[in-house]
């Protein structure tokens, strides 16, 4: 069998037209060719290279949580039905029969209980969103501490960061949706949140709701299509535009053997990255599919229908709200009264300002830092955090700045356990968000000080085989060379434009055994 | 980026025999052994999809169907990519970054476009860009109107008033009245104005302190008769209800955000982030010995809002 790609269809089309027998494959390329052109940049898009590292897979988790999300998300559509009137329960899930609920809730229950894989795609879905939220905060910490946000690609950090946002946002609404009694209590507070706004803030309020909380019924209506069509399309454009530029720009990459700023230096996209990148989809589907059915997540049958006055204890929002719902619990009372006015500090500071100000500091912080280092250059290398001491303190102290706050939020719970008074768990983490980010900045600095002073840091070290003769005499031998340690690596080389393999050539059995040429593995 | 773009000729036909370059041979090191692993890997997805299959066919269960499904997937999906590595070429393979930056005249073009042919249409025009301009902000803002302003009603007094009147009787959520001898010392029930039992906004907890025991605040001295007092269930901070009553300590924490209120003194608060007290509700017992509210409340319930002075 000879597998044939043309590099330039034009001439080869000229050149060979008639000559063989119809090749389906061929047949395809030339029809969409003539009229789309597609056989030269088709090619080149084939072609791209993807650099191989660990920390690139990050956004893949992203990317794919999101293709699960939508296929979950589908699926739970077709059962949930987000009016608010209210019913009185007679479905598959006995202990709440005869209990008068919303029929959000009612469909909720009853698409876990009465639907078969139900409860595995609710949890599925409700898993994917968490890893979602969670792999883009990962992804966009790689992006931050390797520097990959720099020139040219402050954009793509941009559309990074509104990709963060709304999946926060969408999240919280998500969250919302089934008409429990904790995902009620959060739409309480988000009234809250929005009346705190001085000057418009119950005027929004009102408008978002239908009147005065609860409203007139529309806020489940009103979630329910933000969160299915709204943002989701919003975010399937962002991601397309967050992978344009990233086709557009091309991947950054470590430095390393052959690597350069003018170079991209991996596997090409078909079929090494195609074939690994699917096989990804599919594990992230597996491991959460597989946390769908094991790991019980938002038991909304144990909580019960939502009422006005009711709450249950220990009330905590998903993870990624954690940091504001710390930031809400240690905030002072400060409300300012005062001109017949009265503006809720204790609540508008902690839920909007802050909010605001930390996605407005990660909006301008790639211009920031250049105008801080005066470093205007183009950047297709990445930085080692080491090697950066400054911004790895600052992004570990910001770090620890936000994780203090999503431990501050909970509090109630901390107290419980270790028996202490709610009073003193509070001013340790009203001290502790100041303190901690301080000492976890200042000690990353030194790390990176005595890290990149080290000779040989993040280098293979070879191991020093130690032997002891019969004679008991003791003698070190260094082991051999391995793969990656920057020796007989290859050459990088470009993806070459024909590959033929021979009638007789067994790309599995090739090489084996000979013992000959062995490749040096990369890492 | 590759060869072949540059070559404006007939492309070189000598083909690149694979695994005579070292960059093309598969990047096992014993090619077998992983096609044997890759097949074993597939070989569970497979299984994982017919077992999955066949458990939805007869029924489902939770838990087995996430086993079943997730190790199919994780399976099938692992040796999807173990093949994509082990058994494909990793090169390494480099293609070069080409500039995409404009040169100095094509910028200078596009300025001149934008700038020239921008200067053409306004030029003497300065009465229509005006229009244009008014007409864009006018459009803009009315377009509001629909997409904002038909949402709900204006706020107006609501967030100012509750169905707590005078002389209402006190009901709990079945819309029983409460009568005097209700509750033993210690009591505490959620309780609503009669006709709107389980709303939000007239959510009030009752509760029952030794009369000895209230230290009332000016103003207040007959608002808690026989130890009966009422304050707003909506907390003062974010707006959740004050669920929990400690009848130790006689405080109402939000299982919230942890604020505490003093019942015993007009449910000050003593701890967290809640800034005023909740408001008191005055009650009143008729003749009969029904529980009824002296009047509504003297402040807006809930949290802090802009209008509230």
């Amino acid at each position: 069998m000879s597998i044939i790609t043309t590099g330039n269809g034009r001439v080869s089309r000229n050149g060979s037209r008639g000559k063989k027998p119809v090749d389906p494959v061929d047949a395809g390329v030339r029809w969409l060719d003539m009229r789309l052109g597609i056989a030269r940049g088709g090619r080149v898009f084939l072609d791209k290279i993807f650099p191989d590292h660990w920390s690139f897979l990050l956004g893949e988790i992203a990317l794919y949580s999101f293709v699960i999300l939508i296929a979950t998300g589908i699926f739970l559509s077709l059962y949930y039905n987000p009016s608010s009137a209210d019913v009185v329960y007679h479905g598959a899930y006995a202990p709440l029969r005869g209990v008068h609920m919303s029929v959000a809730y009612a469909s909720s229950i009853d698409l876990s209980f009465a639907v078969r894989s139900g409860l595995v795609i609710r949890q599925m879905h409700h898993w994917a969103a968490d890893v979602f939220v969670g792999s883009i905060a990962v992804h966009m910490c790689r992006i931050f501490f390797t520097g990959a946000f720099r020139r040219p690609r402050e954009l793509n950090w941009i559309v990074g960061v509104t990709l963060l946002t709304l999946a926060i946002v969408n999240g919280f609404l998500g969250y919302s949706l089934p008409d429990d009694l904790v995902s009620g209590t959060g739409i309480r507070l988000a009234f809250s949140f929005v009346e705190s706004m001085p000057l418009v803030g119950s005027y929004l309020a009102f408008f978002l709701f239908g009147g005065n909380y609860p409203g007139n019924g529309d806020i489940l209506p009103r979630f329910f299509i933000i969160h299915v069509f709204l943002l989701p399309l919003v975010i399937f454009g962002l991601i397309g535009a967050h992978l344009g530029l990233l086709v557009r720009q091309k991947h950054t990459q470590f430095p390393g053997h052959g690597r350069t700023e003018h170079n991209v230096v991996g596997t090409p996209m078909y079929p090494q990255f195609i074939f690994k990148t699917t096989g990804y989809l599919f594990m992230i589907g597996g491991v959460l599919w597989a946390m769908g059915g094991l790991a019980q997540i938002n038991p909304i049958w144990q909580f019960g229908p939502y009422q006005p006055y009711k709450i249950s204890y220990a009330v905590q929002p998903d993870w990624y709200m954690g940091w504001l719902d710390g930031a809400l619990r240690i905030m002072p009372s400060w409300e300012f009264v005062g001109f017949g006015h009265t503006i809720p500090f204790e609540v508008f500071l902690p839920t909007i300002l802050f909010p605001g100000l930390t996605f407005t500091l990660f909006y301008v912080w790639p211009f920031l830092e250049a105008k801080l280092t005066g470093d205007r250059a183009e950047h297709n290398l990445l930085d080692r955090p080491r090697d950066k001491p400054r911004r790895t303190a600052i992004g570990a102290a910001a770090l620890a700045f936000y994780f203090t706050l999503f431990c501050a939020s909970s509090t109630d719970v901390l107290a419980n356990f270790f028996q202490i008074s709610l009073n003193s768990v509070l001013w340790f983490f009203r001290i502790a968000v100041i303190v901690v980010p301080i000492i976890v900045g200042f000690v990353a600095w030194r790390l990176c000080h005595d890290l990149a002073g080290t000779a040989g840091a993040g280098k293979r070290k070879r191991t020093n085989i130690i032997t002891r003769s019969a004679t008991g005499e003791y003698d070190t031998i260094r082991s051999d060379r391995r793969p990656g340690d920057g020796y007989d690596e290859l050459e990088p080389t470009p993806v070459p434009a024909f590959i033929e393999l021979g009638e007789s050539a067994d790309p599995i059995g090739a090489g084996e055994g000979t013992g000959v040429r062995r490749i040096p593995r990369r890492v | 980026m590759s060869d072949h773009t540059t070559t404006t000729e007939e492309p070189t036909r000598s083909p690149v025999a694979a695994f005579d370059d070292p960059h093309l041979r598969p990047y096992a090191r014993h090619p077998k052994r992983a096609e044997a692993v890759i097949a074993v890997c597939l070989l569970i997805g497979l299984a994982g999809f017919v077992a999955y299959g066949a458990l939805y066919w007869v029924g489902g269960q939770t838990q087995w169907e996430g086993v079943f499904l997730g190790v199919g997937l994780f399976g099938f999906g692992f040796g999807m990519s173990a093949w994509g590595k082990y058994l494909l070429p990793q090169g390494p393979f480099s293609e070069e970054r080409h500039t995409y930056l404009s040169t100095e005249g094509e910028i200078d073009a596009m300025n001149n476009a934008v700038v020239g042919r921008g200067k053409m249409i306004f030029h003497r025009r300065g009465m229509l860009g005006m229009l244009l301009g008014a007409g864009s902000a006018v459009m803009g803002v009315v377009l509001a109107f629909p997409l904002l302003r038909s949402l709900g009603p204006q706020p107006k007094k609501a967030l100012f008033v509750t169905d707590w009147k005078r002389g209402k009787r006190l009901v709990d959520i079945t819309g029983r009245p409460l009568h005097a001898s209700d509750l033993q010392v210690g009591g505490t029930l959620t309780v609503f104005p009669e006709g709107y039992e389980g709303s939000s906004v007239d959510q009030v907890m009752l509760i029952r302190a030794a009369s000895s025991d209230i230290t009332t605040k000016p103003g207040r001295e007959t608002w808690s008769p026989q130890g009966y007092v009422a304050y707003s269930k909506l907390c003062t901070h974010a707006g959740c209800p004050v669920g929990l009553y400690q009848e130790q300590t006689q405080q109402l924490v939000c299982p919230c955000h942890q604020s505490v209120f003093n019942v015993l003194a007009g449910a000050q608060q003593v701890f967290g982030p809640a800034p005023r007290p909740l408001p008191q509700l005055p009650l009143m017992i008729d003749s009969d010995g029904w529980i009824r509210a002296q009047r509504g409340f003297a402040e807006p319930v809930g949290p802090g809002f802009w209008e509230r002075s």
